[in-house]
């Protein structure tokens, strides 16, 4: 059974209301599941809107866009970044 | 097919009120950005091309009363005025007037101040345009993102072909507001220094605002050099509604049929006025269209470091510039270039040229929602 | 000059949608329960509907009804639409966003010429584009132009468009336009279907 914390249900929620990906239940979305590409098929804007989210949510401002890329890279993977860098 | 030919021009902006000032900065490679720390606009640093609102009030005073305009309306005036002034013959009940933005008086929906909802309209933009010098046909607005300024030429011509009028008054603005500002920078598009199109170290756009207008007409000009617009064409890359094609594909597409459109081929481009807006994906969307159309050693500069990027008057100013270029002899050098930062070998002009036969030369200029522009200006009149 | 064709067209307005003279669909007005009443209704896969702005989900809606009585497709079909309101609903949408944090999904969409953009994806049309800003619906403006487009090869069919959304109130009228060499369509017949009541 995958580790599910409440950070990581909190984030697909977060993700399904802030990008607007309708009839999308939290279940849908798999921890390790791509998000960008072949996965969920987020593109460059969702990703601008992830940054916004990370800043809004949990008080973390990304100095380098770049960096999105690896950190969007899965629920996992955003879930570990915001449990290191998060201020709120 | 009548072709469009370009008459008087004015450009209002951070080098000038107008086109003879600003061609000599640009002759002279000075740039118009400034650095802030921080601005009305945003927190944060940028460097943006910003008219200087004192300067613009004074010299709109001897016109209007500057408390009962937009700074945007005071620029886009202040430049038809000046056209008008040069034709005082001009019939304005004739005369069409298209105008093109992409924003308007869109900082009136953060505090309206003393105007009334109806300014944010850019239909009211257009009758303000139209009332204040008396024309008397119906105003086109043009808003389509970028390329509007450009496009405007465009519809003069289709709209001067269809018969409705012989001559046309074309404008174009854009002004700096919190809006415009914060959203770019949402998008991680900006620039904290002087942009650097097509080179190494690029890492975004500065915008910028300003207003130009141009006389147009189907008739060149009596015993003497006019410069047209021969061919245009535009086309949707049909890929994303922000990011530009990666092959580059609805640029390329546009060149080619404004090339078919001027009855010529690439190697009869002299010199290309590029969008060069200084972001990653842009400049390098645009070095592979232009390579694509066999222009990759053709001469190329981008004025987006003198000006910024100033929207829906962009493609308008740099048309008119193409035009002093051509007339001229003359290419103006691309600012801040250091290293070739794009995967195509292009020609960029680092260094102010004269004395260079331009008979044709092609403006690109692309914009949101995958649009995209080609517009092919030639030399008439020519002895020899 | 070219003569032009109305060859489908489509009339958004008060919950209801008219397809040619036919009223397809109806059902509440209100904007946010029509425009998924809407999609659902068209039956189609497309997530990316519901990221959308209004006016450009509008304009989708509008479109596809259209589009899909063509047997095929040209990508040269251009765009000339056309409203009074700009992007005024989505700018007003972006401008409160500013107060905290400005939103880039909610920026991308302050621009008109936007939904022209979603069509050409949807359909591949890698055609001409304009957008006009009129105070009402204005058909000599988009036939003229149209004319000049297909007159000049740089189109062989066009997707004229009054797309209007003011506040919460929307009306739109898009229509297919190709050369035609019998039956021309004048200003007064497009006005007609603009200005008439269905049932």
């Amino acid at each position: 059974m995958p580790i599910m914390t409440d950070l990581h249900t909190e984030l697909k929620a977060s993700i399904i209301e802030q990008l607007n990906l309708e009839d999308m239940e939290v279940s849908d979305i798999e921890n390790d599941e791509p998000l960008f590409g072949d996965g969920l098929g987020l593109d460059s804007i969702d990703a601008l809107e992830l940054i916004v989210l990370l800043e809004k949510d949990y008080g973390i401002k990304l100095t380098d866009p770049k960096k999105g890329r690896e950190i969007f890279e899965s629920i996992n993977k955003m879930a570990d970044f915001i449990e290191a860098n998060r201020t709120k | 097919m009548k072709n469009l030919y370009l008459h008087e021009d004015c450009i209002i902006s951070p080098l000038g009120c107008t086109t003879s000032e600003n061609l000599e900065h640009l002759r002279s490679g000075t740039t118009g950005l400034q650095k802030f720390n921080k601005s009305e606009f945003l927190d944060t640093p940028i460097c943006a091309g910003v008219v200087n609102s004192e300067v613009l009030a004074e010299a709109f005073s001897a016109i209007g009363d500057p408390k009962a305009f937009t700074k945007l309306e005071q620029m886009m005036l202040l430049a038809v005025h000046q056209i008008l002034i040069k034709n005082p013959d001009l019939n304005r009940m004739e005369t069409g007037l298209i105008v093109s933005t992409t924003k308007g008086n869109v900082h009136l929906l953060e505090d309206l101040c003393v105007f009334k909802k109806e300014r944010l309209l850019l239909s009211n933009l257009g009758e303000i345009i139209k009332d204040f010098f008396g024309f008397g046909l119906k105003p086109i607005v043009v808003s389509n993102a970028c390329i509007s300024g450009g496009l405007a030429l465009a519809v003069a011509k289709k709209m001067i072909n269809a018969g409705k009028f012989n001559k046309a008054v074309v404008v174009g603005g854009d002004m700096l507001s919190k809006f415009i500002v914060t959203g770019f920078n949402s998008f991680q598009a900006l620039s904290e220094t002087a942009c650097k199109p097509f080179s190494k170290d690029r890492n975004g756009i500065n915008l910028g605002e300003a207003a130009a207008a141009m006389l147009v007409s189907d008739t060149p000009k009596k015993d003497s050099v006019t410069i047209s617009l021969a061919g245009d064409a535009s086309a949707n890359d049909a890929n994303h509604i922000s990011g530009p094609s990666r092959t580059g594909e609805g640029l390329f597409k546009s060149i080619q049929n404004s090339l078919k459109e001027a009855g010529i081929s690439s190697e009869a481009i002299k010199a290309v006025a590029t969008h060069g807006t200084a972001t990653l994906y842009n400049d390098e969307m645009e070095a592979i269209a232009i390579t694509r159309s066999d222009l990759g050693a053709t001469p190329l500069h981008s004025v987006k470091a003198y000006y910024g990027h100033t929207l829906g008057a962009s493609a308008l100013i740099e048309s008119i510039l193409c035009k002093h270029m051509m007339l001229n002899n003359e290419i103006y050098p691309s600012l801040h270039f250091n290293k070739l930062g794009v995967s195509k070998e292009i020609n960029v002009v680092t260094a102010y040229q004269n004395s260079i036969n331009l008979d044709y030369v092609l403006k690109t200029a692309s914009g949101f929602g995958g649009c995209n522009l080609a517009m092919v200006f030639k030399k008439e009149g020519q002895n020899g | 000059m070219a003569n032009l064709s109305i060859d489908h067209w489509v009339r958004i307005k008060d919950g209801k949608i008219i397809a040619d003279g036919e009223v397809i669909f109806a059902s509440e007005a209100d904007i946010a329960s029509f425009l998924k009443a809407a999609f659902k209704f068209l039956n189609i896969k497309y997530p990316k509907f519901h990221k959308m702005d209004r006016l450009s989900k509008l304009g989708f809606i509008a479109s596809e009804t259209v589009m899909k009585e063509e047997a095929e497709i040209s990508e040269d079909t251009a765009l000339v639409f056309s409203n009074n309101s700009s992007s005024l609903a989505s700018d007003q949408n972006y401008q409160e966003s500013i107060k905290n944090f400005p939103s880039p999904s909610l920026f991308v969409y302050t621009l008109p010429n936007i939904v022209l953009g979603e069509i050409s994806i949807r359909f591949g049309l890698k055609s001409e584009n304009v957008f006009f800003i009129e105070d009402e619906f204005n058909a000599k403006l988009l036939i003229d132009y149209s004319a000049q487009l297909i007159e000049s090869a740089k189109a062989n069919k066009v997707l004229c468009a009054w797309l209007n959304l003011h506040n919460v109130e929307y009306d739109v009228f898009l229509w297919l336009s190709s050369e035609s060499h019998k039956k021309e369509i004048t200003e007064e017949q497009i006005r007609k279907i603009y200005d008439a009541d269905y049932d």
